[in-house]
């Protein structure tokens, strides 16, 4: 199955990113093969509405399950719209990320975690 | 004449500024408080209220039967505020700047746009003295369209004193578009002299005059006044720290009503912006 992983970098030994919307990059990866694609997030530090669109570029990959620190509110109603599970307040590298979520120890949610423009701040 | 006062840097001092001024300078006054995050200027004036409007905005709604999910409405729009999920079209109305872009170029013809308040704008008096100013409404991102309901109210055969907002950002910018002659307030701190520079800068690139005024001016340092005279920008006037004028300030009163001296000094500042206007 493939999900997606919010990264600091382009690699599986990365950290995950806390942030959704302004994460450095998307990993997406298989999690029966652990083939995958990073894809740097061009709207990092865009304007606005960058939660959206990475919320939309997650459905376009067609990723079944986000894992990432915190979600704003426009960002979780588009992956809820997608009916994408999100997997909050993972840290640590994404490597152990991925075990973690094939151990089945991370339980996905509903719902956003982090205040609007919050992603700003770091 | 219209008059804006901004500061770059937060609480130097521009409303107490923009209300002392306006009650000094006589009948013929108009002051517009466009800090509409957080406008002030209404606790020390304490003008009677006369009016109040909704501010509305546009934004899109979409008509399900028609659309057809192609993504158009979502490609042109520049502020990510629509979204095409699967079968499903989201809008995020606060990010949405009102363009019409969605609607404009929908081949369906699907959209169409909606009133929503953003805010409102409230006109009173305080005897001769007409004041107006606007509030967003809580969780609204967006204070342009309320700056310009505000604006709209202006009375041309007036003086026009303009509360901006802090900042050297999109609402500082539309409350001092069209102005004749700026004041900057600012207080000569590290923190006070970055912000007046970004000031200068901004006006400078709008092609706006301007002067400045050192608030707290025997306090922080000498790099402001130094700055001042590099760039040649006039200083308007001095305001010392004093006990009694924050005291006032924190009481919700008027300097030139607790300490009537004052009236004269704002009355010799609003000379000072006459006579540089016209030069």
């Amino acid at each position: 199955m493939k999900i997606c992983i919010t990264a600091e970098g382009d690699s599986l030994d990365s950290v995950v990113d806390q942030r959704f919307g302004r994460c450095q990059c998307f990993i997406f990866v298989d999690t029966d093969t652990l083939e995958f694609e990073a894809v740097q997030n061009q709207n990092a530090s865009g304007m606005g509405g960058v939660g959206v669109r990475a919320g939309q570029l997650v459905a376009e990959k067609q990723a079944k399950v986000v894992i990432t620190g915190k979600v704003g509110p426009n960002a979780s109603q588009t992956l809820q719209a997608a009916g994408i599970d999100v997997v909050l307040d993972v840290s640590g590298r994404v490597k152990d990320a991925i075990e973690r979520y094939k151990d089945g120890e991370f339980k996905s949610t509903k719902g956003p975690n982090a205040e609007e423009k919050s992603g700003l701040d770091k | 004449m219209i008059i804006p006062i901004l500061s770059g840097k937060g609480g130097t001092g521009k409303t107490t500024i923009a209300t002392n001024l306006a009650v000094s300078v006589g009948k013929n006054v108009q002051l517009l408080d466009c800090d509409v995050e957080e406008p002030n200027a209404h606790l020390f004036l304490k003008p009677a209220i006369k009016d109040r409007q909704s501010v509305f905005i546009q934004i899109p709604r979409i008509d399900k039967t028609k659309c057809s999910c192609c993504g158009k409405c979502q490609e042109v729009c520049a502020y990510n505020a629509v979204a095409v999920i699967k079968e499903d079209v989201l809008i995020f109305p606060e990010l949405c700047h009102s363009c019409g872009a969605c609607s404009y170029f929908c081949p369906q013809k699907a959209i169409d746009e909606v009133d929503k308040e953003v805010g409102i704008v409230e006109f009173g008096v305080r005897d001769n003295l007409q004041f107006v100013h606007g509030t967003m409404n809580v969780g609204e991102a967006i204070s342009i369209p309320v700056i310009k309901s505000v604006k709209r109210y202006m009375n041309s055969t007036r003086t026009i004193i303009i509360d901006a907002p802090p900042g050297t950002s999109c609402p500082v910018i539309e409350s001092v578009r069209g102005g004749d002659y700026c004041i900057i307030v600012t207080e000569p701190t590290p923190f006070g002299l970055n912000d007046f520079r970004l000031v200068v800068e901004l006006l400078r690139k709008l092609g706006l005059p301007f002067g400045v005024i050192i608030n707290r001016s025997d306090l922080g340092d000498e790099q402001t006044e130094k700055f001042c005279m590099e760039e040649s920008i006039p200083i308007l006037m001095r305001i010392p720290f004093r006990r009694e004028i924050a005291l006032a300030y924190s009481q919700g009163k008027l300097i030139v009503e607790e300490m009537p001296e004052w009236r004269q000094e704002f009355q010799g500042l609003f000379k000072r912006v006459l006579e540089r206007q016209l030069k």
